[in-house]
């Protein structure tokens, strides 16, 4: 793969994050990642590449990165097939803009507000919340079809969700997720599993491991791994990927 | 397994489909450039399955190269490569970037924290601005946002903002368009062979000049404004060949809601959809627009139609950027391919709550409706309108339900109130939809399509059924959780106001 097309590309060794020009330190995140008692992470994990880096490689396909090992514990938000992003954040909501803070947590508060209450009795925030009590949805098919915007993953992540785990998405809404680190699009190796599970089963989601385990129900099933996706998420999306790994052109601060 | 098209043809489907991964297909006629007459239609022959052979290295000269379709084209030409093949990531350079008022100021917040506040986007010349979405309301942080996009446009010196101020009346604002898909087409920024970006799912909207042009996020568009450049990933592409002659019942949209009630709402997830035929070629580049528009309701990354005199006639003064058209290659490898017999399809609709929940308009006759929506990017273009105006003009009568009217653009508001429609005797649409009873066509933008803030117009606050020409029907889509939308084309709309039932425009046409 020729790196003559990419911008600013900067053969780096492991660790090191040399580039063409210094990056910005990250700044005070708008998006601070909440920890949570449930989510255990390896603390040491950070990119670690074998040799010099191509925007390929780095944004999503040949291998070279390390595994992601984060593991997730919580309760479980259960959803079918074909859920569409009008589910996931009503289009009448989409005035809050995702880059200011305050906004962003009003995201949070209306994320799954558009499902029929008739077949989702149980809300995915409780009225009178701004955060959800669910770390990990599991979906069916087509998960996150329909429109493009961003403010899809962004509110599942803002509300507080660490993990999607779904039969298959819908290509912009994977996209959206990996470029923002919001929320793992994970995928099932088999359908069928939102059909054997139930809102508020205690569930783990093993990256290191590729399986999401249901303790409520006993049954585990297999993930497929999210390959090079994942330090991108791990990472905070793909900008701030791309600055640890020195491959953006962005320009220095003040 | 092999068959002639001949066979397939005879069959009594009105549709063929054959997977195909092995090469070659069509004896489609050699590529063309810009302007050296149409490609003649011919007989289809396939290739029976061609035998297995060993893969070979490439040849080094770079005089070698592989057969591609259009989408892999395009991406190559603009990740100036000689070659690629689907499920390649590649680095493209990006003709255009479109951003609106629901997802620019997000995208500019993200291009600012990431290339810092005194950033400049990669060209002013290639960023166009469009507010569309949530225009006229009085909800403040829809406003607030479109001063977003002004305050960046101005600082940016963008080129291309199609700005609004004044909210009380869009003709009080020169610069102002509306729905952003229509304004690109119309505005001269859709061009054969080109990258098209914008952050809005139907931007696919474009393929119909026979570009590259998808929806992407605000993320992906920070970055794009700050670089220029996005890595996308090369889909492969599944082919329709739509052939007959178009029955004078029967719209694109009523194409495109065939299609996605047969591959359903993921068939086409990651692929591109490349639209050939006889019957895609006598379409307007409007009704191409609505082909493609809908590519993102099946899952599609990407729709094409190759560009031919039709396209260039109509980018005739709307451009002066040259543009160089590509053409799939006679030996390209298309992922499955789908025939259509257009002649012997009928007007459908897709139900509640899914576009591919598609079903026979006819075998809807005894669902009784509330209102019919026209408008958005997808139904609300001036050819949509005079297919309307066709419908309700053969029946002279009144419309049973309340019908809302909502032009894409200001172009189009235009036309409704100047262009005369054929057979009236020199009527306008305006004039022919005031005597049908239908409401005053509104003030240009996307309207209720898609809900908005709680005062949009026509939006649906109470359960009730609608057919609307628009895009989307998942609950909830127009506003209510519990509304019920049914996607049909405007002559379907327009007959169904009539009755006040869904209604085959048969009824009305023949």
């Amino acid at each position: 793969m020729a790196a003559a097309a990419a911008p600013s590309v900067v053969a780096t060794t492991a660790g090191a994050s040399t580039a063409v020009l210094s990056p910005r330190p990250a700044p005070a995140s708008a998006f601070l990642r909440r920890t949570y008692v449930t989510s255990h992470r390896h603390p040491t994990l950070k990119c670690r590449r074998a040799g010099p880096l191509t925007p390929a490689a780095a944004a999503a396909a040949a291998g070279g990165s390390s595994p992601s090992s984060a593991v997730f514990h919580g309760e479980v938000f259960v959803v079918g097939d074909n859920i569409d992003t009008d589910q996931i954040i009503p289009a009448e909501h989409l005035t809050l803009v995702p880059s200011k803070p305050e906004e962003y947590r009003k995201l949070g508060s209306f994320a799954f507000a558009g499902l029929p209450s008739a077949a989702y009795p149980t809300p995915f925030v409780a009225p009178g919340e701004e955060s959800t009590r669910y770390t990990v949805i599991v979906g069916g098919a087509n998960f996150g079809c329909g429109s493009s915007r961003e403010h899809a993953p962004v509110a599942l992540g803002a509300a507080g969700a660490r993990a999607v785990v779904a039969e298959s998405y819908a290509r912009i809404f994977f996209r959206n997720s990996v470029a923002t680190g919001e929320v793992y699009p994970l995928e099932l190796a088999d359908a069928g599993a939102w059909k054997e599970c139930k809102t508020g089963d205690v569930v783990t989601v093993d990256l290191g491991n590729s399986v999401f385990i249901n303790h409520t129900s006993g049954k585990e099933y297999k993930l497929k791994p999210i390959g090079d996706a994942g330090p991108v998420i791990e990472a905070g999306g793909i900008f701030a990927y791309a600055r640890k790994t020195g491959m953006i052109a962005s320009k220095a601060a003040a | 397994m092999a068959s002639s098209v001949s066979a397939a043809a005879k069959a009594s489907a009105a549709f063929t489909h054959k997977k195909e991964l092995a090469a070659a297909t069509a004896p489609a006629p050699t590529q063309h450039r810009a302007g050296t007459g149409r490609r003649t239609k011919a007989c289809r022959v396939r290739a029976v399955a061609s035998p297995a052979r060993a893969p070979r290295a490439p040849a080094s000269t770079g005089s070698v190269k592989t057969a591609m379709t259009m989408t892999e084209k395009i991406l190559a030409r603009a990740s100036e490569r000689a070659g690629l093949e689907p499920g390649e990531n590649v680095w493209v350079d990006v003709d255009v970037l479109m951003t609106h008022d629901v997802c620019g100021p997000g995208t500019i917040g993200i291009f600012k924290k990431e290339f810092g506040e005194d950033a400049k986007v990669w060209n002013r010349e290639k960023v166009v601005i469009i507010p569309d979405h949530y225009i006229f309301t009085s909800d403040e942080r829809a406003n607030r946002n479109v001063d977003i996009l002004r305050d960046f446009c101005m600082e940016q010196n963008i080129k291309y903002f199609y700005d609004i101020k004044d909210l009380s009346n869009f003709k009080a604002n020169p610069d102002y368009k509306g729905v952003c898909h229509v304004a690109l087409a119309q505005e001269g920024h859709c061009r054969p062979g080109e990258v098209l970006l914008g952050t809005d799912s139907h931007t696919c909207n474009a393929g119909a000049f026979g570009q590259f042009a998808t929806g992407i996020g605000n993320t992906d568009a920070g970055f794009v404004l700050g670089t220029g450049k996005a890595l996308l990933k090369v889909p492969p592409t599944i082919r329709f060949v739509l052939d007959g002659e178009m029955p004078p019942y029967l719209l694109a949209k009523d194409l495109i809601l065939q299609i996605i009630g047969e591959i359903s709402v993921s068939g086409a997830t990651y692929k591109s959809m490349e639209f050939v035929g006889s019957t895609v070629e006598s379409l307007n580049m409007e009704e191409r627009m609505t082909l493609c528009n809908m590519v993102i309701e099946a899952g599609g990354k990407n729709g094409v139609v190759p560009a031919d005199e039709t396209t260039f006639k109509y980018l005739e003064g709307k451009t002066s950027v040259d543009y160089e058209p590509v053409y799939s290659d006679a030996q390209a490898r298309f992922f499955s391919d789908y025939q259509f017999d257009v002649s012997k399809l009928e007007p459908v609709v897709a139900k509640p709550h899914s576009p591919d929940n598609r079903a026979l308009a006819r075998e809807c006759k005894d669902v009784k409706i509330d209102r019919v929506y026209i408008g958005s990017c997808t139904g609300g273009k001036t050819e949509d309108f005079l297919a309307a105006a066709k419908v309700f003009l053969a029946s002279g009568k009144k419309v049973k339900v309340p019908t809302f009217l909502v032009p894409a653009t200001q172009k189009v508001w235009m036309d409704v109130y100047s262009l005369p429609v054929p057979g009236s005797g020199g009527k306008t649409c305006s004039q022919i939809f005031e005597e049908a009873g239908c409401d005053t066509p509104a003030s240009p933008s996307c309207g209720a399509c898609l809900g908005g803030p709680r005062d949009t117009y026509a939006r649906m606050n109470e359960p009730m059924v609608c057919v609307s020409t628009t895009n989307r029907n998942f609950p909830g889509r127009m506003g209510h959780k519990e509304g019920q939308i049914y996607l049909a084309s405007p002559y379907t709309a327009a007959a169904s106001a009539l009755t006040g039932y869904v209604t085959d425009p048969r009824d009305f046409l023949m």
